[in-house]
């Protein structure tokens, strides 16, 4: 079987850290950190980066367009 | 595979739309307008048409929608929307023109300029962004308030009898004859962005093929205007909003 494998990356001085993006992605990839950024937001940053399969949920709900996704078949 | 192997250009699956500029926005963290920018951002790009829309930004909290989405833009006052809208695509019937509107805009002040444009059935969009609330102004009360629900003009909640009752202007705008396509959506999850995205390009190609005017509702979150975190709002639109206001095509001819 294809196996899919997405890496994320955010734009953390974009973030503003509504969570949004955390909410929606089905395998627990992103969390909202304990940095914050130059706004003084929390900023979602990627966690398991192993896991996540580039469905792009997280970029979709994402207000501020701060996700950008890529994806793979290995 | 590495991550920094993935991430390249042929891969990218989703990204921050190419009309969408750097300004950092002003709205609050989880603001539905976000998401709403985005996708008109997308429709109109995917369309060809940069060079040729003309937005017509409202006044409340997208009152700076001009300064986000790179095409063009004119500001129009309070609730005139409609009408600046139907001057710029009656002088320029070639161009692609839309009006953004929150609840405050299009169904208080601007009533009249919202129903006689659709009747008129003038060839342009109507975005239409329903949160029940005035967000700009510190979250007051909004002809389409929720009925109980506590705004700062109405602290012990809407009461029918002294605020009357919640103002469903898509199911009036349904009767007029002018109306192509009105319909209701949410940007909550990805699959109602999808479908969102889809019914949005719809009415920007009515809009072309001079069929009339197109409604595209967005029932919204106000998560600073209803003291609420992002996702709170989202399950607090589903589970109030939702039944009040409820999704899908209320018109399409």
């Amino acid at each position: 079987m294809a196996k899919i494998k997405g890496a994320v990356v955010i734009d953390k001085d974009r973030c503003k850290g509504c969570d949004l993006c955390v909410v929606a992605c089905p395998a627990d990839v992103l969390i909202l950190g304990q940095e914050v950024n130059g706004k003084g937001y929390n900023y979602a940053q990627v966690a398991n980066s192993d896991e996540c399969i580039g469905c792009a949920n997280c970029g979709y709900v994402c207000p501020d367009g701060c996700i950008t996704v890529y994806k793979v078949k290995l | 595979m590495d991550t920094l192997e993935i991430i390249k250009p042929e891969n990218k699956v989703y990204g921050k739309p190419r009309l969408m500029n750097d300004n950092p926005m002003h709205y609050c963290p989880g603001c539905s307008h976000g998401v709403v920018h985005k996708l008109i951002a997308e429709v109109v790009d995917d369309m060809g048409m940069a060079e040729k829309t003309i937005g017509i930004a409202p006044v409340g909290c997208a009152v700076f929608a001009y300064n986000y989405i790179d095409i063009d833009w004119i500001e129009a006052a309070h609730g005139r929307a409609p009408a600046v809208a139907t001057a710029a695509k009656r002088l320029n019937p070639d161009k692609m023109v839309f009006s953004y509107q929150g609840d405050g805009d299009l169904a208080a002040i601007g009533t009249a300029e919202t129903i006689h444009a659709c009747n008129r059935g003038e060839n342009i969009v109507i975005v239409f962004i329903n949160n029940a609330i005035y967000g700009m102004t510190g979250g007051q009360m909004a002809p389409t308030t929720l009925l109980g629900m506590k705004t700062s003009t109405c602290p012990y909640g809407r009461n029918e009898h002294l605020n009357g009752y919640p103002l469903k202007i898509s199911d009036l705008l349904v009767q007029l004859e002018g109306t192509c396509l009105v319909t209701r959506e949410t940007v909550h999850t990805a699959a109602a962005i999808k479908k969102a995205k889809k019914m949005l390009r719809k009415g920007f190609e009515n809009s072309m093929n001079g069929k009339g005017t197109s409604v595209i509702e967005f029932v919204s979150t106000c998560a600073s205007g209803w003291k609420m975190t992002p996702d709170q709002s989202n399950k607090w639109m589903m589970e109030n909003m939702v039944p009040m206001y409820p999704l899908g095509i209320l018109k399409d001819k």
